[in-house]
């Protein structure tokens, strides 16, 4: 039972890596980008969370359809303004410039907020718990993990189903014949961004529920998010889904063997699983 | 003789210190269809490119129906009634072959081409609309380059060599659809290896050697003498 219920937390702690993963993904997927900012937007993310909610009182998952929108127009304007210079055959400045960018959040986060650990209060829901065939879940996890569901087969269809997923497609195969077909890669570019910072803003808030949180946690949350990308495989969204929860059993399964383990387990999965399937388990079929 | 359609003047182009096209003046006036040749690496796609934005442009280059659009980008002048079928195809491998179609419509222009029009020229492609594009054969890849770019309804639509590694029974299906193709007053480049192929469907001719004009003359009476002068560079 003890294990049944570690696998069971760990498969819902996969549900948040996920939501940490999602919008990695997405920006990979289209544009090619490592965003090694990702995990320090996220907790950009739960900032502006907890502005919100001290300043209005609103609780923190009815502040989401503020977060939301507002980290959508955040990454709209970043890669309009900055991100899509970058962009070229080389990787590399992608990668230095978002890297700087990691450093900016971070110490303009540390100025504003102080290095203090903060915490989003979401009153009872953070401790409410149901009982299900004898194993006690708590309702944040639950509601994370369903979240992770809705969020990753919206993007799904969004990407398979809409015109702008068919734009976004279009766009990641040929740059310039999309271009061709009255696309701006730009316009394009940005909206991905958007969509991966509204995302990323879903992720903030839960996780800023969930733990605690300061300036300097983002390096960690862009490590699982990556981890979960890799496993899942590039470029498939239900791959990172998987990838998330197998990263979440393997920490809580570590954590209980030894609650040193948790997080040495989880990159150790990541590991193993990197070196029998390089390229993940579900990569992309179509290339 | 109407107000051209395009309107290339002193066209120049480069790739890095390369200089692929010099001083190109070009004319196509509305529902005409024009025919260039030219010796590999001549510089025809560069022209192509150039002329869809592609490619920048030095200004005042490019005029198409009277405005300056040598500045603009590619989905800019797209969205002007520009289409190209590139070389080479180049459909988007993630896309099913009816996504591809349906992308060429996302300039937003209205006019008689849509999904069921270009259903009713290449009927296979119908049966094969959910089928990822790559899976298409090379000629059916092709009906879908030119669907697509038909999609758009465009005023003037460019064809880089639609003949190129296809066999010659397709290739005499497609110049035969060209003509239900081409109508309407709509106007067309086509770029061709096979010249008497080019001459048949067009009413002139430009030649390109090494990146200058180096014939312009009417597709009926342009003689195979100054042809392959032109093309070849023998005086
Ligand atoms: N991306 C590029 N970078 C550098 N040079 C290029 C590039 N593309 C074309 N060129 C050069 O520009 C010249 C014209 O090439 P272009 O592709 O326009 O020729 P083309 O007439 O279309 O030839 P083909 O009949 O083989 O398609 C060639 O000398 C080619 O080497
Ligand atoms: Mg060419």
């Amino acid at each position: 039972m003890d294990w049944l219920n570690a696998i069971v937390q760990g498969t819902l702690l996969g549900g948040l890596y996920a939501l940490f993963a999602a919008g990695l993904s997405l920006i990979f997927g289209v544009m090619r980008l490592v965003n090694i900012a990702h995990g320090d937007l996220i907790v950009l993310g739960a900032y502006l969370g907890l502005t919100v909610t001290t300043a209005t009182g609103l609780h923190p998952l009815l502040a989401l359809f503020l977060i939301v929108p507002a980290m959508g127009l955040i990454g709209y304007a970043l890669q309009r303004g900055m991100l899509n210079q970058t962009l070229g055959s080389d990787l590399l400045p992608p990668l230095l410039v978002t890297f700087g960018l990691s450093v900016i959040l971070q110490n303009g986060l540390l100025e504003l907020y102080t290095a203090d650990p903060q915490k989003l209060d979401a009153g009872s829901l953070e401790t409410a718990s149901v009982t299900v065939g004898g194993l006690s879940l708590g309702v944040l996890p639950v509601l994370t993990f369903f979240v992770a569901l809705a969020v990753i087969g919206g993007l799904q269809w969004m990407f398979y189903k809409t015109p702008l997923g068919r734009a976004f497609r279009a766009v990641s195969d040929n740059q310039d014949i999309a271009q061709l077909m009255g696309l701006n890669r730009r316009h394009i570019f940005g909206l991905a961004m958007a969509l991966a910072l509204g995302v990323t803003a879903i992720a903030g808030i839960l996780l800023g529920i969930r733990t605690s949180f300061d300036p300097s946690i983002g390096g960690g949350r862009l490590i699982f998010g990556f981890e979960a990308v890799i496993i899942g495989g590039l470029g498939n969204l239900w791959g990172t889904l998987v990838g998330g929860i197998i990263l979440g059993i393997a920490q809580t399964i570590g954590a209980k063997i030894d609650p040193g383990w948790q997080l040495l387990a989880g990159h150790i999965a990541f590991l193993v699983i990197l070196a029998v399937r390089p390229n993940g388990l579900f990569p992309r079929t179509t290339e | 003789m109407p107000e051209p359609t395009l309107k290339i003047h002193g066209l120049n182009a480069h790739y890095g210190d390369f200089q692929a096209l010099y001083g190109v003046d070009m004319q196509v006036s509305q529902g005409e269809v024009l025919a260039i040749i030219g010796a590999n690496g001549a510089g025809k796609t560069t022209l192509m490119r150039s002329i869809t934005g592609l490619l920048s442009n030095g200004r005042g280059q490019v005029e198409y129906r009277g405005e300056d659009i040598s500045g603009l980008r590619a989905d800019q002048v797209a969205t002007r009634g520009l289409a190209m079928v590139p070389e080479g195809r180049q459909l988007f491998p993630s896309l099913s072959v009816r996504e591809n179609l349906m992308i060429g419509a996302q300039v937003g222009r209205k006019g008689p081409w849509n999904l069921k029009a270009v259903y009713d020229l290449f009927p296979i492609l119908e049966q094969r609309k959910d089928q990822a594009s790559t899976s298409l054969s090379g000629g059916q890849q092709q009906m879908v380059a030119i669907g697509r770019a038909l999609m758009a309804n465009p005023d003037l639509i460019l064809f880089d060599e639609i003949s190129l590694g296809l066999a010659p029974i397709i290739i005499k299906d497609i110049y035969d659809a060209l003509p239900g193709i081409i109508g309407e007053g709509m106007s067309a480049i086509i770029v061709e290896q096979d010249i008497s192929k080019a001459l048949s469907v067009s009413s002139r001719v430009y030649c390109l050697q090494e990146g200058r004009v180096s014939l312009e003359g009417d597709a009926n009476t342009v003689s195979r003498d100054d042809i392959s002068r032109a093309y070849f560079g023998i005086e």
